[in-house]
């Protein structure tokens, strides 16, 4: 149940921070600086917003591949090792999201 | 016309395999898969299949017809050949037991999983107990399953997790005793079902309301369940 909604509400924070990407790239895309990247993203609603996404993007990725695990690893010792890997991995890249955003300034 | 029957006796065969036989058809007459399957059978006294009512009533000879789940007593001919073959396999997902007979115990534990009769304590008051024609008609749609397991056994998620998954047709029966205001026990049911599997991996592909010979939506009854879980929940 509590993963049916958050897949559903992360699916909804990830959709509005691609549209705001592909809207803020189709306005300033072809002659786009590094500096007016940074100005954008280290705004602060865009540090909550980037931040809520990468989290978003975390419990989407961990609900959807321990779904995908349980349908077709069979073998108990292959899924546990399989999810260990991806919740590391999602782990490391939170952890280093977060402090990309936190030196954006 | 070409028809490939699976084959497997797991008395004398070591695997399973594909029996080709030429049928020939009278062209005005357009006779059921099942009617074929009884051709056959007048030959070939060893061919094994369900089959009772031949009228799409009893659920027992649900097959695999080239690929679609169906019962084939009420599948026609003309519906299912295609480039002058039919193909009828064991419907899939369940062990076979022998040629096109399978072992339901999995899909009818199921079935007993979710508490197929009415729950309710009260005392009934001397006579029946009674329904609206609107709390009746909600009814409709979900009474009608025969329980041929075409559907479960066409749903990828029943295949993966038959142990922790219902399957569309032990669902469709979960929401027709959810749905009926003579049953009291709402909130038990809910809570059993209220888990990552059992209603939760339903991904709605809808193989389910595409194979139904009952013509029900089972994906629409799974939709229901999961609207009173959140409402539960929240």
């Amino acid at each position: 149940m509590a993963d049916w909604i958050v897949q559903r509400f992360s699916a909804l924070i990830l959709a509005a921070y691609t549209t705001v990407i592909v809207v803020w790239l189709a306005v300033y895309g072809t002659e786009l600086t590094f500096a007016q990247w940074q100005g954008f993203i280290g705004q602060t609603w865009m540090k909550i917003f980037t931040l809520l996404t990468i989290l978003a993007l975390a419990s989407h990725a961990w609900i959807g591949l321990w779904t995908v695990a349980t349908d077709y690893l069979k073998k108990r010792l292959v899924r546990v090792v399989f999810l260990g890997f991806v919740a590391v991995s999602l782990v490391v890249y939170v952890v280093w999201g977060i402090i990309i955003l936190w030196r954006f300034d | 016309m070409l028809l490939s029957i699976y084959r497997y006796n797991p008395e004398t065969d070591s695997e399973p395999y594909m029996q080709d036989e030429e049928v020939s058809l009278i062209a005005e007459k357009d006779l059921m898969v099942l009617d074929v399957l009884n051709l056959i059978k007048e030959k070939d006294q060893s061919l094994s299949y369900r089959r009772s009512c031949r009228e799409g009533v009893c659920g027992s000879d649900g097959v695999n017809m080239n690929g679609t789940n169906g019962l084939a007593c009420i599948t026609p001919i003309s519906e299912v050949v295609t480039n002058g073959k039919l193909v009828v396999r064991p419907l899939p997902g369940l062990p076979v037991i022998r040629d096109l007979v399978v072992d339901m115990s999995i899909f009818y534990k199921q079935y007993q999983r979710i508490k197929p009769y009415l729950q309710n304590s009260s005392p009934t008051g001397g006579h029946e107990r009674l329904q609206s024609p609107e709390d009746r008609a909600k009814l409709d749609g979900l009474y009608e399953c025969i329980l041929c397991a075409c559907c479960s056994t066409s749903c990828p998620s029943f295949w993966w997790n038959p142990e922790k998954f219902v399957g569309p047709s032990g669902l469709l029966q979960a929401y027709r005793f959810l749905a009926d205001s003579r049953d009291e026990a709402m909130g038990t049911r809910l809570a059993e079902l209220d888990d990552p599997f059992s209603v939760f991996r339903c991904r709605g592909i809808m193989n389910c309301v595409s194979v139904c010979p009952k013509g029900l939506n089972p994906t629409k009854a799974i939709g229901h369940i999961r609207d009173m879980l959140l409402s539960r929940a929240t």
